[in-house]
């Protein structure tokens, strides 16, 4: 009388309500494979057409690859910009680290469609070195979006390891600032940094809205332009488009560890 | 430990702050002086001046209305996402359930948050568009005809397909608190004679309201920040305040160009008050964690 019983079967509501969200994460992933493999001439299953055609087509492979060297460039800037920055502040000015990280927080308050507004009018009039090429000013603006990702990483990373003295100990070994960074520092938070730069994959393999409102094709207007045109092949490609997010979120997981759950990456919506 | 700066026997003013001047520097580049430009942008004329007629355009139609159905598609999913999302997380965690299931829920709430924008939108024409496999499976296998597949390039669409990242960033967020309802405290509620509702209503949902709540404001910023999936599933037809400042920037209507600043702003005033809300709340929810 009156005491709660453990439970040793689930309990059927938990059943019905853990089904409900089974099925609507799985059932437009399910749909998508079956549409893209429906033939385009007559509608029906099976065809790889939709396959042949995304693997036969050069727009594909020319944006998949910019926006991977977008990703790799937007990885390499935000890590040079941050790792030495939380370094740095962790060693010597911890005072401010709340301030450093009030700063890498704004991006999640401030949408990519008013980034992108105050970019675009901030920089009209730049040398089109910067504002015409994707490697300047769409670089520019996704480091920022990375901005929370990166901190909250790294910030996690440099938290775990004793800062004061690995850095005492590379430099009474007679280390410069250079070598004990990139020989000692960096292969401590080796973990973080990779978790960071999965994360950083994520936002510019998916980010649609900046790239749109300054017309750079990318990947993601790729996929609006064949979502607009070819039903069939969209689906095929909305499945490895959803492959490649999936990818880097599980690496995520894999080099986190049990730790930390995948954050949500707000910038792809 | 001792401070440096008395360690080394004098105090000298610390340059140390010079070795953060590259992130700030950046920040201040690509942050704060775009964001600037907005806010100064939105209070000049086209003409050069100042004014402050962009803003109070904002409050005539039709832009009133693209804030009015933004904020009602963000209201929507997020109090949709936040209940069907407790109810998900609490199913996972609760005695009885397993417990692999909650790390493999976890882990795919991890994934479908970040499946966002423009593939999100596909496979959603997919399922439930008009000849999507859902819609024609209705038709055709069920006789069912409330849905024509149609529907999803409105407004209600639009919401249908939030509510798939709605949903896993409630799962997310919800997760720890729920985590830290504590055993001992249903059991404490029993043996006072509570049944299982007026635990609920006494203690569950109480000790868990600022999480709610605060979780439930998170998901209001996510849906009204969203672009990429309404403009690619309504092709630009749904009347957002975002997809109305890209309409701006792809050359098709607004003849005033600060018009579309003046929009950005009010964006982004909407969500600093619900930022502000959610500061206190989540402070509230801290004192149950442990």
């Amino acid at each position: 009388m009156g005491e709660v019983r453990s439970r040793r079967f689930i309990a059927p509501s938990a059943v019905v309500w853990l089904a409900l969200g089974c099925a609507y994460f799985f059932l437009p992933l399910l749909a998508t494979l079956l549409f893209s493999l429906k033939s385009a001439q007559t509608g029906k299953c099976c065809s790889i057409a939709s396959y042949t055609w995304v693997v036969h087509n050069g727009q594909f492979w020319h944006t998949l690859r910019l926006s991977f060297l977008l990703a790799l460039e937007t990885i390499a800037v935000s890590l040079a910009l941050f790792v030495p920055t939380i370094y740095w502040v962790h060693l010597k000015v911890p005072r401010l680290r709340p301030v450093v990280a009030f700063l890498a927080l704004i991006p999640f308050v401030v949408p990519p469609i008013v980034m992108v507004v105050g970019l675009l009018n901030f920089y009209r009039g730049a040398p089109s070195w910067f504002y015409g090429k994707p490697w300047g000013f769409l670089v520019a603006a996704y480091v920022i979006l990375a901005f929370p990702y990166m901190f909250f990483a790294l910030d996690a990373g440099f938290r775990a390891i004793d800062v004061h003295t690995l850095t005492e100990a590379s430099q009474s070994l007679g280390a410069s600032w250079p070598t004990t960074l990139v020989k000692v520092i960096l292969p401590n938070i080796r973990a973080a940094a990779l978790a960071a730069s999965f994360l950083t994959l994520a936002i510019v393999m998916g980010e649609f809205t900046i790239a749109n409102l300054s017309a750079f094709h990318t990947f993601p207007l790729f996929l609006q332009y064949v979502n607009e045109t070819q039903a069939y092949p969209a689906a095929a490609l909305t499945l490895l488009s959803f492959g490649i997010t999936w990818a880097a979120m599980l690496s995520l997981l894999f080099v986190g560890g049990r730790r930390r759950a995948a954050q949500p990456v707000a910038a792809v919506r | 430990m001792l401070r440096p700066g008395l360690a080394s026997g004098r105090r000298r003013p610390s340059l140390a702050w010079v070795g953060t001047l590259p992130f700030f520097a950046y920040t201040i580049l690509f942050l704060f002086l775009p964001a600037g430009e907005v806010l100064v942008g939105a209070l000049k004329s086209v003409h050069g001046g100042w004014t402050i007629g962009n803003v109070q355009q904002l409050f005539h139609h039709p832009y009133i209305d693209a804030y009015k159905t933004s904020i009602e598609v963000s209201v929507v999913t997020a109090l949709l996402g936040a209940v069907a999302g407790l109810a998900i997380a609490y199913a996972a965690i609760r005695d009885g359930t397993p417990r692999w299931i909650r790390s493999l829920l976890t882990t795919f709430s991890g994934v479908a948050a970040n499946f966002g924008g423009i593939p999100l939108a596909m496979a959603f024409v997919a399922t439930l568009g008009t000849i999507g496999i859902a819609t024609q499976f209705m038709q055709n296998q069920l006789h069912i005809n409330i849905w024509q597949g149609y529907q999803l390039f409105t407004k209600t669409g639009v919401e249908v397909v939030y509510m798939y990242f709605q949903l896993p960033l409630m799962i997310l967020v919800i997760a720890p608190a729920v985590d830290g309802l504590r055993r001992e405290w249903r059991e404490a509620a029993s043996n006072l004679g509570a049944s299982s509702w007026q635990f609920w209503r006494y203690v569950g949902i109480p000790v868990l309201m600022p999480s709610i709540l605060g979780a439930t404001i998170l998901l209001f910023g996510n849906a009204f920040a969203a672009y990429a999936t309404a403009y690619s599933l309504t092709s630009g037809t749904v009347n957002l305040v975002p997809i109305l400042i890209g309409a701006y920037y792809q050359g098709n209507v607004l003849d005033n160009p600060h018009l579309a600043q003046a929009l950005a702003f009010g964006m982004f005033v909407v969500l600093a008050v619900m930022m502000l809300l959610y500061i206190p709340l989540q402070r509230r929810a801290a004192r149950w964690a442990k």
